[in-house]
């Protein structure tokens, strides 16, 4: 029988081998920035270990990084010293860093692609859940917690227990106006947040073979909020275009060889998956989420839900507690909730193409003047790109701000944060309680949605305008 | 690591489902460079609501959680583990756990033990009936009692000797290095580099 994608990855990196203990996986790169990592550092050091491949790590500043005033000290005392930790550890264990300031530095699954470290068929791994992201070259990328970041720092490998594999078909074309975060919005409302737990999910189909690569990063990005702890796409021209002549792309035999080796990277046609799931791109529209579960979403067009009418008990108890905390109520048309601030950035969707659709939007026009909006690029080569196209002008006229690179108010450990009861429209992955800022509100959007919302001051897709 | 055997003490009952990580530990609280002193931060935002369950005197002594299906979902902060630890938590009973913090728990000697959603809402009734009921989580037979009931879970032998032995996985990977050198003298060539730096 022939092997899924992520079967054959995982295959090509098995260390060892033995009955009744997981796999030890190599591991290709380990992404690394300043909240997951100080104890870890510290775990080598009381143990008297080194960095096993150094050359295979690199380290960036983004999640607490401030996004103004960045050539000051970082105001906040704590957020300092994390960075400085992740500074001192770096220079200490010989790691490759990228600091605020960096023509390098961003949001850490922003960078990895940009460099051109993240190529198809790798094994990835960083202590963030969104590392997801990088499953969209056909690599299989995963979060990881503190622990495992030491031990891919001693070892450069992992021990794991095999994932089951999942189909995902998305089939059809897309509407205009619906881009790859309804889709995967959509995916997580069907699903559930649980839906893909054990599983690593491969998504299939016309509707993402036609995505662009940062689209399929959208995708992929988000499969963590399905449960599962990686998503991959197959690689194919469109990959291999998007890498050639990044910094660390193969060069000269070696790009030969590395494009012979990743066209083997697809699911043969006589493999199995252990579970699937279709979606008809063509019905998909606009989606944003009610809840404070990103499984909780809903076509833009529809109506906040009534828990009464949910039949599992379990679902309907947690659609009850969202609503109160969301302060909505049943029955309330989606598009007439009223938003105080718009956010475009994150690793979901702060790539220079998603500036561009919510920039094309709102180009000549004003922001509503009851909301504020902020533009984060996702790091300091996509702020300069779209500097150099002029977006930052389009943004700044319309009335919003435009801000330098970091995961800002997508978690907000930065002074970015929604306050209590402030309501956002955020193109992130995370509509968790309290996510943006204590008793902040949270619609997870895609950036078309963002910027019409930014325009109309309540939910809205660009067909409102 | 310290061994996990048995351990016996009362439960607290937490009725939510997909408990995520920026619950059992928001962001803001994250920013510390060591592993411990995270349970201020242990379900914050809860705790300012007296109403809470874990602010209620007769669960103070608690030292094991009960929680709805999907606990532990969203970000891969290990400080979620910590937190719990920190606390004063041995082990979390749930009907299902997200994958990463599941992982981070069982690194972390936290035990986390999966049992069908009727025995979880049958301890939920006795432990809320009766806040000092005991409950021993014993990995050697992995099993839950309490009462006159007795439960069992799964959790596969390596992971169970593991805790059982309280041994620390990167020692064991290290006894393998010698296969992990030979492994990487055969990698592809074409695999990139992080050092030196391009541009
Ligand atoms: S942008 Fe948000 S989700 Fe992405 S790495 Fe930063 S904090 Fe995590």
């Amino acid at each position: 029988m022939g092997k899924t994608l992520a079967e054959k990855i995982w295959e090509d990196h098995v260390v060892r081998r033995a009955d009744g203990e997981p796999d030890l996986l190599y591991i290709d790169l380990h992404l690394i920035h300043e909240v997951t990592s100080p104890q870890a550092f510290d775990g080598l050091r009381l143990t008297n270990r080194k960095i096993r491949r150094p050359d295979l790590t690199i380290a960036t500043e983004d999640h607490n990084t401030p996004t103004q005033n960045i050539d000051q000290p970082i105001a906040d005392p704590v957020s300092k010293l994390q960075v400085d930790t992740l500074r001192k550890n770096c220079a200490e264990f010989g790691v490759r860093i990228h600091s605020l300031g960096d023509i390098e530095q961003g949001i850490v699954h922003v960078v990895g692609p940009q460099l051109g470290l993240t190529q198809p068929g790798m094994t990835i791994v960083c202590g963030d859940s969104h590392t997801s992201t990088h499953g969209a070259f056909g690599a299989l990328a995963f979060g990881i917690g503190t622990s495992e970041v030491e031990h891919v720092m001693a070892t450069q490998t992992l021990p794991l227990a095999r994932p089951k594999t999942m189909a995902i078909n998305v089939e059809g074309k897309l509407k205009s106006g619906v881009t790859s975060k309804d889709i995967i919005l959509a995916i997580i409302a069907k699903i559930g947040t649980g839906g893909g737990q054990g599983y690593v999910l491969e998504y299939r189909g016309s509707a993402i073979r036609e995505l662009s690569m940062e689209g399929r990063m959208t995708i992929c990005n988000m499969s963590i909020e399905a449960g599962a702890r990686a998503g991959l796409i197959a690689p194919d021209k469109t990959t291999f275009n998007y890498i050639k002549g990044k910094p660390h792309a193969p060069k000269g035999a070696d790009w030969d060889a590395a494009i012979a080796y990743w066209s083997t990277l697809v699911t043969d046609s006589d493999a199995k998956f252990d579970a699937e799931i279709n979606l008809d791109a063509s019905e998909l529209a606009p989606f944003v989420t009610w809840g404070t579960n990103p499984g909780q979403g809903l076509p833009l067009n529809s109506n906040v839900p009534n828990p009464a009418e949910i039949a599992d008990a379990e679902a309907r108890g947690a659609a009850e507690r969202a609503l109160i905390y969301m302060d909505l109520t049943a029955g309330t048309p989606l598009k007439s909730i009223k938003i105080d601030t718009v956010f475009l950035g994150s690793c979901t969707n702060g790539r220079i193409e998603d500036l561009r659709a919510a920039a094309e939007v709102i180009k000549n026009k004003k922001i509503a003047s009851s909301l504020r909006m902020l533009v984060v690029p996702g790091s300091a080569r996509v702020r300069l790109q779209a500097e150099s196209e002029g977006l930052d002008k389009v943004f700044i006229d319309a009335g919003a701000e435009w801000r330098n690179a970091g995961c800002s108010m997508c978690l907000g450990m930065n002074p970015d944060q929604l306050k209590p009861g402030e309501r956002s429209a955020s193109t992130s992955n995370r509509n968790f309680e309290g996510r943006q800022g204590k008793g902040g509100r949270t619609h997870l959007v895609s950036p078309l949605v963002a910027a019409a919302t930014a325009l109309r001051g309540t939910l809205s897709s660009p067909a409102d305008l | 690591m310290e061994k996990f055997i048995r351990h016996t003490g009362s439960a607290l009952p937490l009725r939510r489902s997909n408990v995520d990580t920026d619950q059992i530990i928001p962001a803001v609280y994250l920013k510390r460079v060591t592993r411990s002193g995270f349970e201020d931060g242990l379900f914050s935002a809860w705790r300012s609501d007296s109403e809470f369950v874990l602010n209620k005197p007769e669960y103070s002594k608690a030292s094991i959680l009960v929680a709805g299906v999907d606990f532990g979902t969203g970000s891969s902060r290990e400080h979620a583990v910590w937190a719990l630890q920190n606390y004063g938590f041995k082990a979390v009973i749930s009907s299902r756990f997200a994958d990463i913090f599941r992982g981070n728990s069982l690194k972390g000697g936290l035990l986390t033990v999966i049992l069908p959603q009727e025995q979880v809402e049958a301890l939920w009734l006795a432990i809320e009936s009766d806040p000092t009921t005991q409950v021993t989580v014993d990995l050697e037979s992995r099993t839950v009692t309490y009462n006159d009931v007795t439960c069992s879970f799964e959790l596969d032998d390596y992971t169970r000797w593991r805790l059982l032995e309280g041994l620390d996985d990167i020692g064991l990977t290290l006894r393998h290095e010698d296969v992990v050198t030979s492994f990487e003298e055969k990698r592809a060539e074409f695999k990139p580099k992080t050092l030196p730096a391009l541009a």
